[in-house]
């Protein structure tokens, strides 16, 4: 079989020591990205550091209002965390919209944030893939691109979504991404945490090599607002987005004082839309007025040969997003 | 069946084999680990057309663990197997592992590594390297035509002057129908166990719906004798027609296992299920209808044409139904293929019928639109009373009460016509139905039962039970026979060696088996009615005709009532005996099951999002043997239409023939979110013309004209018909944007 180093860690210390800045160095957490990855070939770490035994389980409400995440809490536990249920519904529902309850049960925030696309020509090993193989090109424009692919944020090098659904929740919360490397400790707004294709689709991220996720930092809570995360795909449960939304408003009467508005399944990345935000903020709730927010989230979209339904799907997830929620 | 009616036939009697399953003690294929095993992993084409160029193996054989590496150029020298259906033998792709260097479809093994341990024989394997001289491929059906049109196929029909009838008709449609390719994707993947005893006798553990089928071909294949092959297929985690016929990796593990001399295990991984195993080919259907003026149908035209490989031909008869669920005195019926390069297609859950049926009873529906009739009165209408197509009668033909039925059941009469006119909050209602048909077939197989000294029964057959209830079904057919009670009767079913069964397809398990294990059953009673009449008998002297079988025991006239055990101990034998071999169904009657399905789906235009909320069917299939078992075989394959309906596709790389989305997370089939309610009417009208039990098979018939009962419902809801399954959302929506560039 194909050999690799394996190392226990247990403790966030030990953990980047064990993985020193090697490249071809890699964390365990679940294991449903990267052992799914090692299986076929298409990852192949020659180290691999296990971090189940890091305690970096708990979450806590700091003083400034904010809510701290360990990178190992697993996604079952942070849907359900009871805080997350209150002040952050629209992260459980993006949670439990996510995978499968078995999936969930092993999956963890740091590994959730840091999942590789689901491209199936980046997956199959042998196929143009800039991701895998920089350089070759990319099979999936002009391919087979009718579910996992992006109309937004994509290049001529790369296409494919990110596809995480908590990660769009945390995108439209705001959120700041601690880590720890062999040059010490840093924090990534999550904004900035993962990175658009360009000419470079094989840097996925914001890490150096070598360095670990140890918390997700949520911003406070907007006083007062109510949340929820609308998921749309072909069938009803475990798949990914084809597209998604994450919409936090507050309200005063019928208008509409704040928005966060993010998506999932049409960009390369978390897509936050301060675009269709701006749009929103202090205008009287009305469907007009959304669907002429939404629309503005795409007015840079590219449509690639399957998913130019993805432009008007995602302002539909938009759409009744805020509808739902602006209802009283 | 006795001359009693016991209740045991058609009760809804457990899974006798869900404890082992439930326990893990029911061994599927590759749970078998014999002494010394060793694991093969195959090395698979990445190109769909061209030459292996050259195979570099030298790293690879270094490796640890490896024990041998086969590829065109080191392989033993096997025979083609005639891959005849009368005579047993038959397998879809006849072309023999590593025969060449040619590749005719992405997925085609091109080498296969044997080791220790199967995480070294994969290491390996992705050490052998290929170099490939690519041609460009065929990649679907379109690219097909163009590049080497159609080849004829079978199963034509023609009647009358359906062209000339087309032409003077009050009203008409010539509409085209396109269904892609499916993969049957069962749960548990192909896998193979062989090995070979010193004196040449082959044994295997493949995940078969056909041992004695696989038993012959492989006969061929190695030219040595039946007798010297076991096949051994106790249990499947299903394969909807996958596992009927050997496939490659069959055939390649028996030939290595013979050249390493150890036993060999290869499983077949979920991404080659998608190539090498079969799947249920790409169709286009043209569709000519007409009626007069009051809306009887007066031509119908079915031309069908369906992707095949280059190394065999498979014929999708997708107008079988055609010939004879509808009156029609002008009517043609044809087949063809066209050669791309993919594996070979094959059987998938009611060949023909399904992508058939989706095509038929969309244009039907299209057809009493444009006829101005509703959809129901138009099919009572125009439901043929007799099969035209063989000049024959049916056996038994229940589809107008069927219809009617369910259409009570689901309220088709609160179905406002007007396209969009049903609406509940923001979802528009779509109420759409389409009849189910599926021919009834029974083959020849021979059985064997023993009643024991201990009070037990044993049966045994060489079908299989492929997940759907044959175990129990014949446990309750000795039972039936001999009023021995279910849980003192063993039932032992996929193994070549016993008497010989029939594959588990066509829905004919049922029809075929029972008859052969009661008459076996039958001819134990009458061994038995001997010895008990025999010189040591408890009822020496007395006359067989004037014993009955009651309870397990036999009674003479005087109400003296002895039990088989004490009969058998007295007579001093372990056991009567029977066997018994039936025939095929004859050509008397057309033999055919009949249906409806009525479905309702709803459309939430501001999400763009269809989900089917409630389905009606009635199901005439004659008599039922086990209710649990029947119901779960319709609600099914009711999940399995729903999945053809709107998610199921294996997508092609057009550019080069890649079937892309190869995973259970990107091959969209329905999860149990996606399942609605799902109300299932049994008619249960016994089929007595066909065999003595009245049973006709209901393995296939719940998925044919499903979709096109989704299609229909869709049209009614959005007044969009979808000719191109699956309807996926994106086909619903209005105004998509098209990419500018490439
Ligand atoms: C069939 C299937 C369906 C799925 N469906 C969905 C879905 O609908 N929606 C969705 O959002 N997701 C879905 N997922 C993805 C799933 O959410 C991710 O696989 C999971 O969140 C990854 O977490 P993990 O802990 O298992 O990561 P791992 O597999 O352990 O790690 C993933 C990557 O992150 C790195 N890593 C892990 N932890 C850290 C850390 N603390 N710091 C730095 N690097 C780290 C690893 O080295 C590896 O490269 C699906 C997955 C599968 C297999
Ligand atoms: S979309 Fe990205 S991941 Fe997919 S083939 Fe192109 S480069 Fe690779």
């Amino acid at each position: 079989m194909r050999h690799f180093d394996y190392a226990r860690a247990e403790s966030p210390q030990q953990a980047v020591a064990a993985h020193g800045s090697d490249r071809d160095a890699a964390f365990l957490a679940g294991g449903t990205t990267l052992l799914d990855l090692v299986k076929l070939d298409v990852m192949q770490p020659q180290k691999v550091v296990d971090i189940n035994g890091v305690d970096l389980t708990t979450i806590e409400r700091l003083d400034d209002g904010r809510l701290r995440i360990g990178a190992m809490v697993t996604n079952t536990a942070l849907a359900r965390d009871e805080r997350v249920v209150e002040d952050y519904a629209v992260l459980s529902q993006a949670l439990l919209a996510g995978a499968s309850t078995q999936l969930r049960n092993k999956a963890t925030t740091g590994g959730n944030i840091m999942q590789r696309v689901r491209c199936p020509y980046f997956r199959d090993g042998v196929s143009a893939c800039n991701k895998r193989e920089p350089g070759s090109g990319c099979a999936a424009i002009g391919g087979v691109n009718r579910t996992v692919h992006a109309v937004l944020g994509t290049s001529d090098a790369c296409i494919a979504t990110h596809p995480s659904d908590m990660c769009v929740a945390m995108a439209a919360i705001g959120a700041t991404v601690e880590v720890q490397g062999p040059e010490g400790s840093r924090e990534i707004d999550f904004g900035d945490f993962h990175l658009l294709p360009g000419d470079t689709p094989a840097r996925e991220h914001a890490l150096e090599p070598g360095e670990l996720i140890t918390h997700v930092v949520l911003e406070a809570p907007i006083h007062g607002s109510r949340s929820a995360y609308l998921k749309l795909r072909d069938r009803q449960s475990y798949q990914f987005a084809l597209a998604s939304s994450a919409v936090i408003v507050r309200m005063d009467g019928d208008i509409i004082r704040e928005a966060r508005v993010a998506m999932g399944g049409v960009g390369t990345k978390p897509w936050r839309a301060p675009e269709v935000e701006a749009a929103l903020k202090d205008r009287t709730a009305s469907e007009a007025l959304f669907a002429n927010a939404a629309r503005l989230a795409f007015e840079k979209a590219t449509a690639y040969s399957q998913n130019g339904y993805k432009i008007p799907l995602g302002q539909q997830a938009i759409v009744r997003n805020l509808s739902d929620l602006t209802a009283a | 069946m006795s001359d009693k009616q016991h209740s045991i036939i058609g009760a809804g009697v457990p899974r006798i084999d869900g404890p082992d399953k439930l326990a893990g003690r029911a061994n599927y294929a590759a749970d078998n680990l014999p002494a010394d095993m060793a694991y093969g992993y195959g090395v698979f084409s990445t190109i769909a057309k061209g030459k292996v160029a050259r195979i570099k193996v030298d790293e690879a054989k270094r490796m640890p663990g490896v024990i041998d590496i086969f590829h065109h150029g080191h392989f033993p020298s096997l025979y083609r197997t005639p891959s005849s259906f009368a005579q047993g033998n038959k397998v879809e792709e006849t072309r023999l592992p590593f025969e060449d260097e040619r590749v005719y479809y992405e997925g085609q093994f091109v080498a296969l590594v044997v080791a220790d341990s199967f995480e070294n024989a994969r290491a390996a394997a992705r050490h052998v390297e290929v170099e490939y001289a690519a041609e460009s491929a065929v990649a679907n059906l379109a690219q097909g035509l163009d590049d080497n049109g159609t080849q004829a196929g079978s199963g034509n029909h023609s009647r009358g002057d359906a062209p000339g009838a087309f032409e003077d008709a009050a009203a008409s449609i010539d509409v085209t129908y396109h269904t892609p390719v499916e993969t049957h994707n069962p749960m548990e993947m192909h896998a193979s166990v062989a090995y070979w005893d010193a004196q040449g006798n082959l044994t295997i553990y493949d995940a078969s719906q056909g041992v004695v089928v696989e038993r012959n071909a492989l006969s061929k294949i190695f030219a040595i004798a039946p007798e010297r092959i076991t096949v051994h297929a106790p249990y499947i985690g299903s394969g909807f027609g996958s596992k009927l016929w050997t496939w490659p990796h069959a055939v390649a593990t028996a030939a290595v296992a013979r050249e390493v001399e150890r036993p060999v295990q290869l499983v077949v991984p979920r991404q080659q299920m998608f190539t090498t195993t079969g799947h249920r080919p790409e169709t286009r259907q043209r569709m000519r209808l007409a009626t007069d003026a009051n809306g009887r149908l007066v031509s119908l035209r079915h031309e069908s044409i369906n992707t095949t490989s280059f190394t065999d031909q498979y014929v999708e008869t997708c107008g079988s139904v055609t010939k004879s669920l509808y009156s029609c005195p002008n009517l043609t019926v044809s087949h063809a293929t066209t050669q791309v390069n993919r594996g070979t297609p094959t059987s998938m859950r009611a060949p023909g019928a399904a992508p058939g049926l989706f095509a038929l009873e969309s244009a039907i529906d299209e057809m009493a639109l444009a006829a101005g009739v509703d959809p129901v009165q138009f099919r009572l209408d125009n439901y043929a009373e007799r099969d035209e197509s063989q000049d024959l009668d049916f056996s038994s033909n229940h589809i107008v009460e069927a219809t009617k039925q369910a259409a009570e059941r689901f309220g088709w009469h609160d179905r406002n016509p007007q396209i969009g006119s049903m609406r509940e909050g923001r979802e528009i209602v779509g109420y759409g139905m389409a009849a189910c048909n599926w021919e009834a077939l029974k083959r020849p197989c021979d059985a064997r039962v023993s009643l024991r000294a201990d009070g037990t029964a044993f049966a045994s057959c060489a079908t299989q039970d492929i997940g759907t209830g044959t175990y129990t079904i014949v446990a309750q057919a000795v039972s039936d026979v001999t009023g021995i009670p279910i849980d003192r009767i063993t039932v032992k079913l996929g193994d070549s060696s016993y008497p010989d069964g029939p594959i588990s397809g066509g829905s004919w398990a049922t029809a075929t088996t029972l008859p052969a294990i009661a008459g076996a059953a039958r001819n134990a009673l009458d061994e038995m009615k001997r010895y008990a009449t025999g010189d040591n008998g408890v009822f020496a002297g007395a006359s067989s005709d004037e014993l009955d079988v009651v309870d397990g025991g036999l009674r003479n006239a005087g109400g003296k009532q002895v039990s088989f055990a004490e009969i058998l101990d007295a007579a001093r034998y372990g056991s009567a005996d029977g066997e018994a071999h039936t025939e095929a169904a004859d050509s008397q009657y057309s033999y055919r099951s009949f249906g409806a399905h009525f479905v309702e789906v709803r459309w939430d235009p501001g999400i763009s999002h269809l989900r089917v909320s409630r389905v009606v069917s009635a199901i005439d299939v004659g008599r039922v043997i086990n209710e649990t078992t029947a119901r779960n075989q319709v609600e099914g394959a009711v999940v399995m239409g729903i999945g053809m309906g709107l998610f199921e596709a294996t997508e092609y790389d057009e550019r080069n023939g890649r079937p892309v989305n190869n995973d259970y997370a990107e091959y969209v089939v329905p999860v149990h979110a996606d399942q609605p309610e799902i109300d299932v009417i049994l008619l249960d009208y016994p089929d007595l013309a066909f065999n003595e039990y009245g049973a006709r098979g209901i393995g296939e018939i719940g998925i044919t004209g499903l979709s096109a009962a989704i299609g229909n419902a869709v049209h009614h809801a959005t007044g969009k018909r979808i000719r191109e399954l699956p309807i996926t959302l994106d086909k619903l929506m209005d105004d998509v944007p098209q990419a500018q560039s490439a």
